[in-house]
């Protein structure tokens, strides 16, 4: 015979004032087969409903402790924590999620109440046949890897390795730096990005506990928290950053011009190159796909010129093997394509642009050096209109999300194209403004008041071309009248999306994305910088659109979690996992060709499968492909399930 | 009018959220179902919806990642296989196929959880109570 409790919160009204009476929850588990107490409290998560709680596993000597409350998402290891401490094993107790997956769903309270006890009586039946387990002892391996080099990355980079750890650093692109390398001035300080960004990135290159790969990408992931494997692509740069000066001498010689994608191709480059001077590392690469031919070798005038010989064209493509404990999500954003918003005329006219495209126009290191001029005919446009929430907030036709940063990089785009342009007049199309950050409102009334930005609250219609200029046709809606303006730019605030770098990190490592295509949070609120998968951590523009500070808050917030990790001796894994009854088993060995982790394995000696213990993740999936019955999991038995059905669909009890 | 009785088997990390998240957002929905949640929708064994189709469900909802988000990589595919193959085997038994609906949830996904459950209830309704061939004991675990 178990000694069975059952606590049932109230959860302030949340439970109690959607069932019939607290009465009747606790009436009917009190007549649950093996229940010697059952109990109601207000908070159970309370310290003195967990003291309550541990005191009744003391008093009644209690070896099985179902807590009927919230989502086991919350406070499953809450409750576990207080039976340890009463001298339980936490594997029996469980919780009956009769708050989000029933009062709070169920307006009706008889039927709200009469679910309840469904589920706490499956709930029951599920303790009944759960045996204590203890957790399994896994190593950790103190290093950390970090995908994506943009501001976040970096940041959470740097922060994991001040704290005394290595970091393996990979990003795809030449340099590190990301999008905000990219950007002129930054909001609402106007600090100039470079300025402020290259810094950190000379650290990155100089700080010994970073290994940066860059030309590369993570092409394998397996493992799990605290012993990842991770097989990293090494594009061949052809150029040996060991011997390169960067003296630019092939650079010059080489015959092939293509768009630099840096500039938006609003500048050109050669096919070997480095993408902008501050570059990290400072080395020049060979874009193979520019380059008029490697094998066979097609010009060859870039190596016959580089004096330190540098430069090597048999190289081939690498993958390297890193052994880290955490990875560090950094991946970024892309900007919505513009091609998507056909009434805006993207395509159709040359001088409707996006965010970016103006950023490096503006960037005094740019290639316009930070003037402004329009791209069809070079000349300087006097009346710009910027159009926000370009493909944002639009759940029918593009991104139902806003995408936070729009609002103030127009309201400074408009700010700094007006500082270039004295005689220039900005106009800005908005739905609403959202100026929620710290001196973020004064920056947007500062564009007002001394830069003379105007504003119209609404949308645009379209974009067409009359006699040279751009006709913006729009409704301000705050004095009902139509607005029409014969403009020499249109710029679109895009929104942002995950980059795709992002969606393919995500299929590859089976992580969650939210509705929006971005990674998921392990919890909205009060885990934001973790997935729920254990080990990934996530910083920047991948989680959901954000600003450089919110950025690199976030870096450092996922950085000082990865610290955690490393500062545990040892990792628990769940004990909740697949076993084998070898005396069942036929050696069919299908278990194992159907386990994801190469948790199951065949012992040819003995003739039958087993599982790898702190390899499996507990899926289950190997029980249900036994055909002979030897594989369970533990304290998920089919005994229990059936168990569990039987209760949760029947009226008459076990 | 005809209450059905639905057992759902919903797979922790997509599912089993999205219920939470329909719950937090305080959507309503049918009280017909009761969840039994696994940590992946490749655990729910063809055996355990006979188990709830003996015992006194009129439908069955399996619940699981949308294809290539598993969370264990490929468990929501090996569930749709069995999925297939045990609707052919409630045809053969004469029992309305629609009684059992595999459905991808996402955790972001609570409005579709409660429009499944909605849809899924209205459904048995209409079908009623399921025909069960033989009393039996109902325990399940001699199958």
């Amino acid at each position: 015979m178990r000694r069975i409790g059952v606590f049932t919160c109230h959860c302030g009204l949340n439970i109690a004032g959607r069932v019939t009476s607290m009465k009747d929850l606790v009436d009917a588990a009190a007549k649950m087969p093996e229940v010697v107490t059952a109990q109601d409290y207000v908070y159970m998560c309370s310290d003195p409903g967990q003291a309550m709680l541990e005191e009744q596993i003391k008093k009644h000597g209690l070896d099985g402790v179902v807590v009927a409350c919230c989502s086991p998402n919350l406070h499953l290891n809450t409750f576990r924590i207080a039976a340890r401490s009463a001298g339980m094993n936490p594997y029996l107790l469980n919780v009956a999620n009769i708050r989000e997956q029933c009062t709070w769903v169920h307006s009706d309270p008889v039927k709200a109440t009469q679910k309840a006890i469904k589920i706490i009586r499956s709930t029951v039946e599920r303790v009944r046949g759960s045996i204590e387990l203890n957790p399994l002892k896994i190593p950790v391996t103190r290093r950390a890897l970090v995908i994506g080099a943009g501001i976040a990355g970096i940041q959470a980079a740097l922060d994991i390795s001040q704290g005394g750890y290595e970091v393996v650093l990979v990003e795809r692109n030449p340099s590190i730096g990301g999008h905000m390398a990219q950007l002129s001035e930054t909001f609402p300080t106007l600090d100039c990005s470079q300025c402020i960004m290259t810094p950190k990135m000379v650290e990155v290159a100089r700080n010994k506990n970073i290994k940066l790969y860059n030309n590369a990408e993570v092409c394998e992931l397996t493992g799990f928290v605290g012993n990842f494997k991770a097989k990293i692509k090494q594009k061949p740069q052809y150029v040996d950053p060991s011997k390169c000066t960067s003296c630019g001498e092939c650079s010059a010689v080489c015959p092939v011009v293509v768009p630099n994608e840096f500039d938006m191709g609003l500048s050109s480059r050669k096919a070997i190159y480095i993408p902008f001077p501050q570059a990290v590392p400072s080395t020049y690469t060979l874009d193979e796909d520019a380059c008029l031919g490697l094998v066979p070798l097609i010009c060859g005038k870039c190596k016959e010129v580089c004096t330190p010989q540098a430069i090597s064209y048999d190289l081939e493509q690498e993958i390297v093997e890193e052994e880290v404990g955490a990875v560090v999500l950094a991946t970024g954003f892309d900007l919505y394509p513009m091609e998507e918003l056909g009434e805006y005329g993207y395509g159709q006219f040359p001088d409707v642009i996006d965010g970016l495209y103006l950023e490096r126009m503006l960037s005094a290191s740019g290639p316009t050096h930070g003037e402004v001029r329009r791209p069809s005919d070079h000349t300087v446009p006097k009346e710009v209109v910027f159009i926000q929430c370009a493909g944002s907030r639009e759940p029918d036709r593009h991104k139902p999300y806003c995408s936070k940063i729009c609002c103030m990089y127009t309201t400074k785009h408009a700010m700094l194209y007006k500082h270039r342009v004295p005689d220039g007049q900005p106009y800005v199309f908005y739905i609403d403004i959202r100026a929620a950050g710290k001196d973020y409102e004064e920056f947007y009334q500062r564009a007002i008041e001394e830069d003379g930005v105007q504003y119209f609250r609404g949308k645009v219609g379209k974009v067409y071309e009359e006699n040279g200029r751009l006709m913006v046709h729009g409704t301000d809606t705050l004095t009902g009248r139509k607005v029409e303006i014969a403009a020499d730019m249109v710029v679109l605030a895009m929104a942002a999306e995950p980059s795709k770098e992002t969606e393919r990190l995500l299929q590859m490592l089976k992580i969650g994305s939210g509705s929006s295509g971005f990674v998921q949070e392990a919890h909205p609120k009060l885990r934001p910088v973790e997935s729920i998968t254990q080990g990934f951590f996530l910083a920047g523009c991948a989680q959901g659109p954000k600003d450089i500070p919110e950025s690199v808050a976030q870096a450092s917030g996922a950085a000082s979690k990865v610290l955690a990790l490393f500062a545990q001796e040892e990792l628990f894994h769940d004990p909740e996992i697949a076993y084998v009854d070898e005396d069942l088993c036929i050696g069919c060995r299908i278990c194992v060709g159907v386990c994801p982790y190469s948790a199951r394995v065949f012992d040819e000696e003995a003739g039958v499968a087993r599982v790898q213990d702190v390899l499996c993740e507990g899926c289950g999936a190997c029980i249900v492909s036994c055909p002979s019955g030897a594989t369970s999991q533990y304290n998920t038995t089919d005994a229990q399930v059936a168990s569990m059905i039987k209760v949760a669909m029947g009226e008459a009890d076990v | 009018m005809f209450e059905p009785q639905i057992m759902c088997f919903l797979c922790k990390w997509c599912t089993s959220a999205g219920a939470d998240l329909a719950g937090t957002s305080r959507m309503e929905y049918s009280p017909s179902g009761v969840n039994l949640t696994f940590m992946c929708s490749s655990r729910v064994d063809p055996q355990h919806i006979l188990w709830a189709f003996e015992n006194g469900a009129d439908g069955v909802l399996i619940g699981g990642c949308h294809p290539g988000d598993c969370h264990y990589q490929t468990g929501n595919y090996k569930t749709l296989a069995r999925f297939v193959l045990l609707k052919n085997m409630m045809r053969q038994m004469g029992w309305e196929e629609e009684r059992l609906r595999l459905e991808w949830i996402s955790a972001a996904e609570g409005r579709k959880f409660v429009q499944v459950m909605n849809e899924f209830t209205d459904q048995i309704r209409s079908l009623g109570p399921l025909a069960r061939h033989h009393s039996g004991d109902g325990n399940g675990k001699e199958d």
